[in-house]
């Protein structure tokens, strides 16, 4: 079996501060704290924090592609997929904060056990996104991603999927695991984390959004009920 | 030690359930008090209220109130040959970090575990001899039975707020609760929760199939509650964000809402956050505890002292803490000596996926618990003679939540996951999906246990948990049973699409997200060579370490571990309460 170790050590003394929350110690009652309490602070789109020029058009094509426009929805790219993952690909989930990042990292081993990533999220994409550009234009006389028909950018997806066509530098198959959640998640998410525009994939599938209660239309079994969704941000915007 | 603090009676290390129903029973029986816990303080007003509490994306996709793989994670394998690795996703084990522990972040589902289970050992061999156990199945009796724990169900359940009907009050049987359940003293404190679409077409499905169906017991209130503590609880409001949130509003059972409240006004009880035990700290003989040694966040280690030492920490965390520190006698497979690490077990899942034609769900109405099941092959609530297997599981509908996120992945099989396809999928399914969900008996096996591994290690440059498991024979066995019987029951139900669900027909993978319910490794029982801990869960080897939780179960129940846990901990604080301060000692001699 060939192995593959990397020392991480490094990296994770530099992420594991910000996990660090100065210990406390609490008695004689509850350690209320009034107005403690509040949303995270709503993404705006504007400045790309993450993405490169290149890679915004690479990533919204994509986010067209995965979440594609038709009669049910508005398509990825103009619910705001690719600014929510911008946004989340520089934050703690981009730089994989809450991960386990310890060595040996031993990539072929073990399937059970899980993906064994040396990277974070956002190192991954940056790969990945050269590397499908990289087999666009391999495969199409010099023509990027963006410059394929719609059915040509599919059936290189799906081959990618599949793991007919491997990527460079990143495990093709897992990366386009990671691409399709992230692009659910912004279509899906709150709007506050600037994906799912007016709401449109809670209301594509009839989902009422951050709703608190139900109990005056729990008894009415099998009805549509019609609720019009609200999200997280309506509440923001409102206080 | 350079810094060490004034000597407590007690020492309580991990503040979920466990930790917190021993710190309520010791601070009123005049104890002082600490208990250390590695995360934060949490509780409904500031960490979970409504205004945030409805996010997906925050509480569920980045796990925000569970215990990160940075923090701690586990390694795993499948058998002893095979080199462990380190789970470094999120996966299917759900450690509880913070206050409240996993008792924060449940769904809430309230079981008391059948007679059966405490016994299987004993009542297997009486009903049916020695040679149903397959081979390498280490089943062995708890030390304790169901009627010696009732009463801690019951204080359990009025601690809780638990919802439910009741389906066996001292032997007689009422039609509509479980009738399978053990002999309970009175009913629920509160009526079970409202039924919703599915639970309904469940309901009629297996009652007409001759099965008894019945609602799950709910740490969801169905109504206003006041529990003893004096605690009020607020009807539940169907919201469906239980299951890795805090309730913000004070309707699901979870330490910060049903006991902390009123712990925390005692003046001999103290917390201290953001601090993680290191090791139990032992005498020179060995024969007690004299404290823990802990590491705040700054990186500063101290040193508490303490007359009695509870270790409540996840169950997972339970036995490696007992490893870390030397007490008890690793488990070796190889030999089958030792005790720490040995009797772990999973869950055994199987069921059904389904999809109706043209209905309306509405999944968005729900709640963790709220849920409709039958019992009738769970345990040894029929007969196995002519079967191949112990055990069963429950089998039931769930209407938890409708989160979008998590349902973009309910598709027909052969659905595409992206594009035109996907999407006309999803918005079909989500009115139309839902699935029966068996959890199964699992039971012990020779080649499945815990031990700390030997090259992976915590920030803090400690040996990890190495976790080895695989479905053992029984399991597959038992889950091929209960998925046929989950497939004919979602056809009665009317479903056009019915799919299989048999995942013990190929190798475990924690990545997989079954269930949570991991079980043993410093299990109870009344011979210290074949158990950790005795019949009141305190150390054979160091009379004053008590450790509670789900690491005390010799077997896993076809059901969720909480209430048998909150059942197991009330037990032992009485038994720490009348019996150990009275004379400190090893409390069951051998």
């Amino acid at each position: 079996m060939k192995r593959r170790h990397f020392l991480t050590s490094m990296a994770v003394l530099l992420f594991s501060a910000a996990l660090k929350v100065k210990a406390k110690i609490f008695s004689g009652g509850m350690p209320w704290i009034i107005h403690s309490v509040r949303p995270p602070k709503p993404v705006v789109a504007g400045e790309w924090t993450f993405f490169t020029a290149e890679e915004v058009s690479l990533i919204e094509t994509l986010a067209d592609r995965i979440i594609p426009a038709d009669e049910l929805s508005i398509g990825g790219k103009e619910a705001g997929c690719a600014v929510f993952l911008d946004r989340q690909l520089s934050g703690d989930y981009g730089n994989a904060v809450t991960t386990y990042r310890l060595g040996p990292v031993i990539q072929d081993g073990l399937p059970q056990a899980g993906p064994q990533y040396k990277d974070t999220p956002a190192e991954r994409y940056r790969l990945g996104l050269a590397a499908l550009n990289g087999v666009a234009k391999a495969r199409n006389a010099g023509k990027s991603f963006t410059e394929l028909t719609g059915e040509e950018q599919d059936d290189l997806l799906r081959r990618v999927e599949s793991g007919e066509i491997p990527l460079t530098g990143v495990n093709g198959q897992l990366f386009f695991n990671m691409l399709v959640q992230n692009m659910r998640e912004g279509f899906f998410s709150d709007p506050l984390y600037g994906g799912n525009k007016d709401m449109a994939g809670w209301k594509m599938v009839g989902f009422p959004g951050a709703r608190y209660d139900f109990r005056d239309v729990i008894d009415r079994r099998g009805e549509d009920l019609h609720i019009e969704p609200v999200s997280m941000l309506t509440r923001y915007e409102k206080s | 030690m350079s810094n060490k603090r004034e000597k407590v009676d007690a020492v309580i290390v991990g503040l979920g359930w466990a930790g917190s129903l021993m710190a309520n029973e010791l601070t009123l029986a005049g104890l002082n008090v600490v208990a250390i816990e590695r995360g934060s303080w949490r509780d409904t007003s500031n960490d979970f209220p409504t205004t945030i509490d409805t996010d997906e994306l925050r509480f569920v996709s980045r796990r925000a109130i569970m215990q990160p793989t940075a923090v701690e994670t586990l390694t795993f394998r499948n058998n002893p040959i095979q080199q462990a690795l380190p789970l470094r996703e999120f996966n299917t084990y759900q450690f509880g970090m913070n206050v409240g522990g996993a008792g924060t972040h449940w769904n809430g589902m309230t079981w008391r575990f059948l007679p059966y289970d405490f016994q299987s050992y004993s009542q297997t061999i009486e009903r049916y001899g020695k040679n149903k156990f397959l081979e390498g199945m280490q089943v062995q009796d708890w030390g304790v039975t169901f009627d010696d724990v009732e009463p801690f169900y019951d204080k359990f359940e009025r601690y809780a707020g638990t919802s439910g009907k009741a389906g066996n009050i001292k032997g007689e049987k009422i039609e509509g609760g479980n009738v399978f359940e053990g002999p309970r003293s009175r009913d629920y404190p509160l009526p079970p929760l409202k039924r919703t679409q599915l639970s309904m077409i469940f309901d009629k499905a297996t009652r007409e199939m001759g099965y008894h169906p019945f609602a799950v017991p709910a740490g969801n209130t169905s109504g206003a509650y006041t529990n003893p503590l004096g605690v009020n609880m607020a009807p539940c409001t169907y919201c469906g964000y239980c299951e890795f949130f805090g309730c913000g509003n004070w309707s699901k059972s979870s330490p910060n809402a049903c006991i902390l409240p009123a712990v925390m006004q005692r003046p001999n009880f103290t917390v201290i956050t953001e601090s993680e035990v290191l090791r139990v700290n032992k005498a020179p003989d060995g024969k007690t505890a004299t404290g823990v040694t802990f590491i705040g966040s700054d990186g500063v280690v101290w040193e508490q002292p303490a007359d009695i030492v509870v270790i409540s920490a996840y169950q997972m965390d339970n036995v490696r803490l007992m490893l870390l520190s030397g007490i008890g006698q690793p488990y070796d497979h190889k030999t089958g000596e030792g005790v720490v690490g040995r009797n772990y077990a999973y869950q055994t899942i199987s069921g059904a996926g389904f999809f109706f034609e043209d209905e309306m769900m509405n999944p968005f109405i729900g709640a963790g618990a709220l849920s409709q099941a039958i019992d009738d092959f769970n345990g040894d609530n029929f007969d196995h003679s002519g079967h191949d297997f112990i055990g069963g599981g429950v089998a039931l509908v769930h209407s938890t939540n409708g989160r979008p996120i998590g349902y973009s992945n309910n598709v027909p099989p052969g659905t595409p996951r992206w594009g035109a396809d996907w999407k006309k999928a999803v918005k079909h399914s989500y009115q139309n999906y839902n699935n029966i969900y068996c959890m199964g008996n699992s039971y012990p096996h020779r080649d499945v246990f815990l031990d700390l591994d030997p090259e992976y290690k915590d920030r803090h440059g400690q040996p990890l948990l190495r976790v080895t498991f695989d479905w053992i024979e029984n399991d597959k066995r038992s889950a091929k049973f209960m998925a046929d019987r989950s497939v004919e029951i979602a056809h009665a139900m009317g479903a056009k699409t019915v799919v299989r669900q048999e995942p013990t027909a190929k190798p475990f993978s924690p990545m997989d997200n079954l269930s949570s319910h991991t079980t043993g490794g410093a299990c109870m029982g009344d011979n210290p060579k074949t158990s950790a801990v005795n019949r009141y869960l305190q150390s054979w080897d160091v009379h004053n370490v008590f450790v509670c939780g789900a690491s005390a179960f010799a077997n896993n129940g076809g059901y969720n571990p909480t209430g048998t846990v909150g059942a197991l901990t009330l037990w032992a604080a009485e038994a720490i309460k009348t019996q150990y301060l009275k004379s400190p000692g090893p409390l069951v001699r051998v």
